[in-house]
């Protein structure tokens, strides 16, 4: 029975080669042990018990690894152990960026509020930022340049799913379709969009300048908890308000027959796209409450000020 | 698993051969021994090492051999459910063989019903049907009769993403090819000669290569030397490429991508290139860490340039 299942196992990853000995003996743990080998011997073996005298056996100890070194931890903000890190030159500057970034969707929150205060609703408050938020946004494509460079200890893949998710909807949903541009869930996530960034971008200036208050640092990993789900249920409600008028007017769209022989629907690709984040947002929501965990995990211990 | 994690398991290996009394033993017999006493890790799932974060160790590397006293202790490293080479190549080949001839044959719920098994009015799509197929039925006969693989498995789960990627494409290729709104090439009957001739040439060149590679290694060995041109023409490229294989495999999709004018064909062209220059740029400098007389005029995939 076990040599049977030796044999079919082995089979993947014995190599074809014929061996040259004949017979094998084995004493293991003072057991005798069967063993067929099926590709490396062209008959099957004979079995003889051989006791070794005068001769230290070979002692093998085979021990599981100790830790899974390679862990799926792929996007993390807690710096890896063998990267050096930035050199100077490098971290002035990403300190700046990250000064500029903090600054600007400052200024977007700020507009927003002088917008509301001045109009007194909610409504159309969009086109009050909607410079400095395309602009804004739009830079933080520089984000991914800074991890395929190496800078920040990113993982490029994930950055920039992150960020041309975002790019993608300021400039191919909210900008292209005008229509959705008053609707009320464009100010859903804009809102989101701005208190994130506002924290995030201030955690890092101040992770660069190695004087991160605990306030900055909680914030960051606590205000998601509301903030995704909104962001994430504006985002969803403005692409769904968009359908109608991208199948009425064939936006972005490619039919046949034509040279290329290709074809675009861009309505369908809208919603697979809304499909895309049912599996998509569970993940990264629980990766950021992982986060969480390890970088909060023992906040009992710390006081407020580091 | 975390019990077994903790698990030390002391063996007592003492291989005789029966025959000379000689004492060697291979480490396919300490992954066999492992084996019986963990039954759910076979060898082909085992990476031992002498050091947690080392190389893993061959089955043809002698105990005696290694760098151990008279106790040898080995990491034990879990890798996954694993599959065998050969059942991945076939899976994946035989998928775009036949999602291809569906779309070909328009099978019903493909396009609009008036269309289900038609065939279309245009030359080039019974040619491009045959060329694809030719392809796929001669990779699969080289899985079986050609290529002798270093490795007996790989992991799970590289064959649904294989599979993905290869099943998902051709279904997008053939889609459009044979589309009962396809256009055929501009150039008409001298773009698809001149393709088919293109095609034709890099199917010989990367079958050549092929063989070629084959005849480098004795059956059933894992020896490896540096390619040579043989008597065969279509080897010759052998004194400017590593891996003429890709090379030829990219001219042929650039040879099929003529003869379709097909934009996603040009895309499933574009990212197997990458893809294979990345495999090249690998195997090229492992030809260049193993062999201090390699050729220097070789490129990985094009000559001169990549």
């Amino acid at each position: 029975m076990l040599h049977r299942f030796l044999r079919g196992c082995l089979s993947y990853s014995v190599s074809k080669r014929r061996r040259k000995y004949g017979g094998v003996t084995a004493l293991v743990s003072g057991r005798h042990f069967r063993v067929w080998s099926p590709c490396s011997f062209p008959d099957s073996v004979n079995l003889t018990a051989t006791v070794v005298q005068d001769q230290t056996p070979l002692r093998v100890a085979v021990m599981s690894a100790a830790a899974p070194g390679t862990s799926k931890a792929a996007h993390s903000d807690v710096a890896p152990k063998r990267k050096k890190g930035p050199g100077a030159l490098a971290t002035a500057y990403l300190v700046i960026y990250n000064v500029v970034m903090t600054a600007g969707w400052l200024v977007i929150a700020v507009g927003l509020v002088r917008a509301y205060l001045a109009r007194g609703s909610y409504h159309g408050l969009y086109y009050s930022i909607e410079k400095p938020l395309k602009f804004f946004q739009t830079g933080a494509i520089l984000e991914i340049l800074h991890c395929a460079v190496g800078i920040v200890p990113s993982s490029v893949v994930l950055t920039g799913f992150q960020v041309m998710s975002r790019v993608f909807l300021t400039w191919a949903v909210t900008h292209s379709v005008r229509e959705v541009q008053s609707e009320d869930s464009v100010l859903l996530f804009v809102t989101a969009w701005t208190v994130t960034e506002i924290i995030r971008y201030s955690f890092y200036t101040f992770s660069l300048l190695n004087h991160l208050p605990f306030l900055i640092k909680w914030a960051r990993y606590t205000f998601f908890f509301v903030l995704y789900p909104m962001g994430v249920t504006g985002e969803l409600l403005t692409i769904y308000a968009a359908l109608p008028y991208v199948q009425k007017t064939g936006l972005y769209s490619v039919t046949l027959p034509n040279k290329y022989n290709f074809s675009f629907d861009y309505y369908t690709f809208l919603i697979l796209i809304m499909i895309s984040y049912i599996p998509l947002f569970p993940q990264l929501y629980f990766h950021m409450i992982r986060q969480r965990k390890k970088v909060l995990g023992h906040v009992e211990d710390y006081s407020k000020v580091e | 698993l975390s019990r077994a994690k903790k698990a030390v398991v002391f063996f007592e290996v003492e291989i005789l051969d029966a025959k000379t009394k000689d004492k060697l033993c291979f480490l396919d017999k300490v992954r066999t021994y492992f084996f019986s006493s963990y039954p759910q890790w076979y060898p082909a799932r085992q990476s031992i090492r002498l050091d947690p974060k080392g190389k893993s160790l061959k089955d043809e590397d002698v105990l005696q051999h290694l760098p151990v006293g008279t106790t040898a202790t080995f990491y034990f490293r879990d890798l996954g459910a694993q599959i065998s080479w050969v059942t991945v190549f076939l899976t994946e080949y035989t998928g775009p063989l036949v999602i291809y001839l569906m779309f070909y044959f328009r099978v019903p719920f493909i396009y609009a019903p008036k269309y289900d098994f038609t065939t279309s009015k245009h030359w080039v799509v019974h040619l491009a049907c045959m060329c694809h197929s030719f392809h796929y039925v001669k990779r699969l006969l080289e899985t079986l009769f050609v290529h002798r693989f270093s490795h007996g498995t790989m992991p799970l789960r590289n064959i649904f993403k294989n599979c993905t990627y290869y099943w998902g494409f051709a279904a997008w290729m053939a889609y459009y090819i044979n589309h009962p709104l396809y256009t055929p090439p501009i150039y008409g009957e001298q773009q698809i000669r001149l393709a088919l001739i293109v095609f034709l040439f890099c199917q010989i060149g990367n079958f050549s290569i092929h063989v070629a590679l084959r005849n480098l290694r004795p059956p059933g060995s894992k020896t490896r030397k540096i390619p040579y041109p043989t008597k065969n023409p279509f080897t010759w490229i052998f004194l400017l490429v590593s891996c003429p294989n890709y090379t030829y495999e990219l001219g042929s999709w650039l040879g099929f991508t003529l003869m379709t004018q097909c934009l996603p064909v040009a895309f499933f062209t574009l990212v197997g290139f990458i893809q294979m220059t990345v495999w090249a740029k690998g195997k090229h400098r492992s030809y260049l860490k193993e062999f201090r007389d390699y050729p220097p005029l070789r490129s990985p995939i094009l000559p001169f340039v990549l």
